[in-house]
């Protein structure tokens, strides 16, 4: 995969000064230039979220080039592309994730509907609540598994008695497909669970605080394939009611869940579309490449 | 067979030699550690056991008003300056009447302890009818005659008492006038120039006092310093310098923190001298680098996954710290806090410096009397010149050593419940 050597010398000049490209990721050619504008269509009408010229550093490193998408309602949309393409970066600026590692710096516009995500007056822990996350390692709290649920409920005070709190519970797990095999263990560590269910009480966590959009980080990397297939059922039900974002190595599972793809390649948005547009269709020459399995 | 096989078979027998090896030096260790402690606790215990029984002699004394120079049992300015003495050399004197001179009344009066008077005030202020009336009563005997009756033939002949104070005491014997009882004073009272009324109970509380003031101020400081270090400072220059000055200050000798504390808070701020308080202050300085030390280390075993999960529900950062890194980095923090607070209880040097070496016989009430600590204790006992001490420095360090195991107990008793809550 690694064709360092086909390169010529203004491409190297090229990747040492961009030092993302210096880690040995894939590398460009001339056959497949950076598009001026993404390829695709990257905008809907009515977004539920609207980013542009999106740029992310880490310290002097760029790690997403002036990136611009709109997230529609009720859609799930895909974000494919190599490793350290900044797809995970690019969704973590989504709810702010990114604040707690200080030198990280997000400049563009991110707009939740009308709210500006970056605006001083902006409230993370609004946005948090309204912009949920599930994270690539299942990380359920080393609590009960009601209390993993009732976390966030209990954090925004959306119960005010303990028959509200059971019942949101009840339906956040509902939702995530877990209650029927945790009802009668609620009190349990929710530590104990299976790999999948334990992604699946992350997931019935998330929705507890009834979040519009969810951010979903390579959500079923760390499973096998029938608790991926789990989930991804259940991110087809949940598009029903929510906005989902998801950034996933397996292009199968892009293909399978999401109305619409993101390709990222370096830090740059290379080509957006229909879902079947994309795996069928490719615009673009790298968008090509990736998803015949030239690299990635 | 191929090659490699071959090769793999040659290099086994080598790595599981080596792995044997490991392993033997690994019991030879553990061997040699507890070695050393069994010869520790032997010694320790060999010594010490018999400061636990003292001995009494039988007398008959006789409460009498003119020797007592009192006239009124009930009046308690009288009973408190009662000729005691008097009444116990009277009985000496009546169960030994062949003794005239004055230099042999001298020996026969040492035969009974200084303080063997205090429980006849005690018997006198609760029962005023016994004035005038003879009792038979069991009198604490000198530290010399409890030397005497412990030892074994050698240590009887090497005795510091006269000839004619081992007849009276074998005739004491004989008479089945000398008993062995429970050294319960040895728990209840304060220190004592005389070991046979010497007690550990004054060090104890002093102890206690001193720790209790440590724990209140060093852990909670010590917890939010870590915290605020590892989740909420900012990394700089600034931060930098206060990580390395935190690990300089763990290893500055304790001495120095006793200079500090008497020259701050003995010489600048006025407090009392010899007091728990100050002691727990000076304690927390030392005890602190250590407590945060390990609270960082537990902080930051803390998995970040659950930092993210707690903030991607709009946990605010104080929050994130306490429902999550806190409860989970307790157990680590409290490893920290016993490790602090046993050093703390071992340590002399800085208290000398704030005068807790005193002599001081009352137990202390509170953290603001003057008090002495366990190891202090020790040091002054064993710097004592009388034999007895010897026994009883060895007996305090039982005590230390339990009062150890019991703090300890106590916080793995804590830290396992801490760990079944999660």
């Amino acid at each position: 995969m690694d064709n360092a050597s086909t390169l010529n010398k203004g491409q190297q000049v090229r990747r040492a000064a961009n030092p993302l490209q210096a880690e040995g990721k894939p590398p460009m050619s001339n056959e497949h230039p950076y598009p001026e504008k993404t390829v695709g269509a990257p905008f809907v009408d009515d977004p539920k979220m609207r980013m542009r010229d999106v740029d992310v550093f880490y310290g002097d490193k760029q790690a997403i080039h002036g990136v611009s998408l709109d997230i529609g309602k009720n859609e799930v949309v895909a974000l494919i592309g190599p490793s350290g393409c900044g797809k995970s970066t690019f969704l973590r600026s989504l709810n702010r994730m990114n604040d707690t590692i200080d030198i990280c710096r997000v400049s563009g516009s991110l707009h939740l509907e009308e709210q500006d995500l970056y605006d001083p007056k902006m409230d993370v822990v609004e946005l948090r609540a309204r912009v949920g996350m599930v994270f690539q390692k299942p990380n359920p709290f080393p609590k009960s598994i009601y209390d993993n649920v009732a976390y966030g409920p209990r954090l925004h005070g959306l119960a005010n008695k303990k028959y509200d709190l059971d019942e949101i519970v009840e339906t956040s797990l509902r939702k995530a497909g877990l209650w029927e095999e945790v009802k009668d263990r609620l009190h349990q560590p929710g530590t104990g669970l299976s790999g999948g269910q334990q992604q699946r009480l992350c997931i019935a966590r998330t929705i507890a605080v009834s979040p519009e959009v969810v951010l979903m980080d390579e959500p079923c990397s760390a499973l096998d394939p029938i608790a991926t297939a789990k989930i991804e059922e259940l991110i087809a039900e949940l598009s029903e009611s929510y906005t989902i974002a998801i950034v996933t190595h397996s292009m199968q599972q892009a293909a399978r869940v999401s109305q619409r793809t993101a390709y990222f390649h370096l830090g740059h948005l290379v080509e957006m579309n229909d879902t079947d547009t994309v795996f069928t269709k490719p615009q673009h020459s790298l968008t090509e490449a990736y998803i015949t399995g030239r690299f990635g | 067979m191929s090659k490699t096989t071959e090769q793999v078979r040659q290099s086994l027998a080598k790595r599981y030699r080596a792995e044997k090896r490991f392993r033997a030096f690994g019991i030879a260790s553990i061997a040699f550690g507890l070695l050393a402690l069994l010869l520790l606790f032997t010694d320790i215990i060999g010594k010490g056991h018999t400061a636990f029984f003292e001995h009494y002699i039988q007398m008959e004394v006789t409460f009498d008003a003119d020797t007592l120079g009192i006239d009124d049992a009930t009046n308690q300015d009288q009973l408190n300056f009662a000729n005691y003495d008097g009444v116990i050399r009277n009985a000496l004197r009546e169960r030994f009447p062949q003794v005239q001179s004055r230099g042999q009344k001298r020996e026969l009066y040492s035969l009974i302890s200084t303080g063997a008077g205090y429980p006849l005030r005690d018997m006198l202020a609760s029962h005023p009818a016994l004035l005038g009336q003879t009792r038979t009563l069991w009198l604490l005997a000198d530290d010399d005659v409890d030397q005497y009756f412990k030892a074994d033939r050698q240590g009887r002949e090497d005795s510091r008492l006269t000839p004619e104070q081992k007849a009276w005491l074998t005739s004491l014997d004989d008479n089945g006038q000398v008993k062995k009882e429970f050294n319960a004073s040895f728990f209840t009272s304060g220190d004592s120039r005389e070991p046979e009324l010497a007690g550990i109970w004054g060090a104890v509380c002093g102890s206690f006092f001193t720790m209790l003031v440590t724990l209140l101020l060093s852990f909670p400081i010590g917890v939010a310093a870590a915290i605020y270090l590892e989740e909420f400072a900012p990394r700089n220059r600034f931060t930098d310098f206060i990580e390395v000055n935190i690990n300089n200050l763990a290893a500055v000798p304790s001495i120095i923190f006793g200079l500090l504390g008497l020259a701050i808070f003995i010489g600048l701020f006025g407090m009392p001298r010899s007091v728990p308080l100050v002691g727990g202050i000076v304690l927390t300085l030392m005890t602190l680098p250590t407590i945060i030390i390990s609270s960082r280390a537990a902080i930051k075993a803390v998995p970040p996954s659950i930092r993210e999960a707690a903030m991607g529900l709009g946990a605010s950062p104080m929050q994130v710290v306490l429902h999550h890194v806190m409860p989970l980095a307790m157990p680590g923090m409290l490893t920290g806090a016993i490790i602090g607070m046993a050093q703390a209880l071992g340590e002399t040097a800085p208290l000398l410096m704030i005068g807790m070496v005193a002599f001081i016989v009352d137990v202390p009430a509170g953290p603001v009397d003057p008090a002495t600590v366990l190891p202090v204790q020790i040091y002054l006992w064993a710097d004592s010149p009388e034999q007895s001490f010897v026994a009883l420095t060895s007996a305090a360090i039982m005590v230390l050593l339990a009062f150890l195991i019991a703090m300890n107990t106590l916080a793995v008793f804590l830290r396992k419940r801490l760990e079944r809550r999660w």
